[in-house]
């Protein structure tokens, strides 16, 4: 099970990148959270969600 | 009225806070990134909390325009928001120790937020947020960082909540109030927001820091 912001996905074996363009995230304002670490930016491409999983897309809106 | 001494001032904090709390914000130091509606609220609360150390950074100055929702005055109007912020953080705690930035924050001079313990996120941009967020979770792992996101419009206060992401990232807002939806951030909404953003750095050094 690979649970994205409390929701049971079925996005095991993408990749962070693979799964944000999937689901229209903009890249640019997101910070990822898998397993209680914040994934570096560089490595979104290389990390891939697996099963037992547990992840966090903070997808930031404007003002402040 | 005579200023009261640096002693005196922080006798009183102590008699409010209770001295082992004092102590421990005394110790901290935090970090506020961009001084506009969430900025000077957040600054200004944790100047009342008797925070040890203050990192203050905006390159921006005050334009009439953020009156509505940003605590300066209509004398710091033209200002550089971080010399106005001094200005308003010595009208009220007169000893605090207060350094300032004037500049943007990148990737190339974040070392800037080196000495912070906490740095919170006040910037109104999303991509900003998301780039401040990112480079310091990566160079700083041990620090913490409380960010906001979404305080924008009229929906319910009760919206605006605090969320733990790990045990060094807290995201505050309601998560989707978005400015360009919404058009406006409101004094209060700002307010509200900030204060999540403020009691949660109360709550990390009180709960995690040494005394």
């Amino acid at each position: 099970m690979l649970i994205i912001n409390g929701n049971n996905c079925d996005a095991i074996g993408m990749t962070i990148s693979e799964y944000l363009t999937k689901e229209n995230y903009d890249e640019k304002r997101v910070a990822v959270e898998r397993n209680g670490e914040i994934i570096p930016k560089p490595q979104y491409s290389a990390v891939i969600l697996n099963d037992g999983d547990t992840v966090e897309v903070i997808s930031f809106v404007g003002g402040g | 009225m005579n200023l009261p001494t640096e002693k005196e001032m922080y006798a009183a904090l102590e008699k409010r806070h209770g001295a082992s709390i004092q102590k421990k914000l005394s110790n901290a130091s935090v970090a506020v990134c961009g001084l506009g509606g969430l900025g000077s609220n957040i600054t200004i609360s944790l100047a009342r909390l008797g925070i040890g150390k203050l990192i203050l950074v905006d390159f921006d100055k005050v334009d009439l325009a953020n009156l509505n929702r940003q605590q300066y005055a209509v004398k710091h109007i033209g200002m550089n928001k971080t010399d106005a912020m001094y200005d308003i953080i010595k009208s009220i705690m007169p000893y605090a120790n207060v350094e300032l930035h004037n500049k943007k924050i990148t990737k190339d001079n974040i070392n800037i937020l080196s000495q912070a313990d906490i740095i919170c996120e006040a910037f109104d941009d999303a991509q900003s947020k998301a780039m401040l967020v990112n480079y310091a979770a990566e160079l700083f792992p041990q620090k913490y960082i409380v960010c906001a996101s979404g305080m924008a419009g009229i929906g319910c206060a009760n919206n605006i909540i605090t969320r733990k992401i790990t045990e060094h990232l807290f995201v505050c807002g309601d998560g989707k109030s978005d400015i360009a939806e919404k058009g406006s951030v409101f004094s209060t909404g700002a307010m509200l927001c900030a204060a999540h953003q403020a009691h949660t750095v109360l709550r990390i050094i009180t709960e995690n820091f040494d005394a």
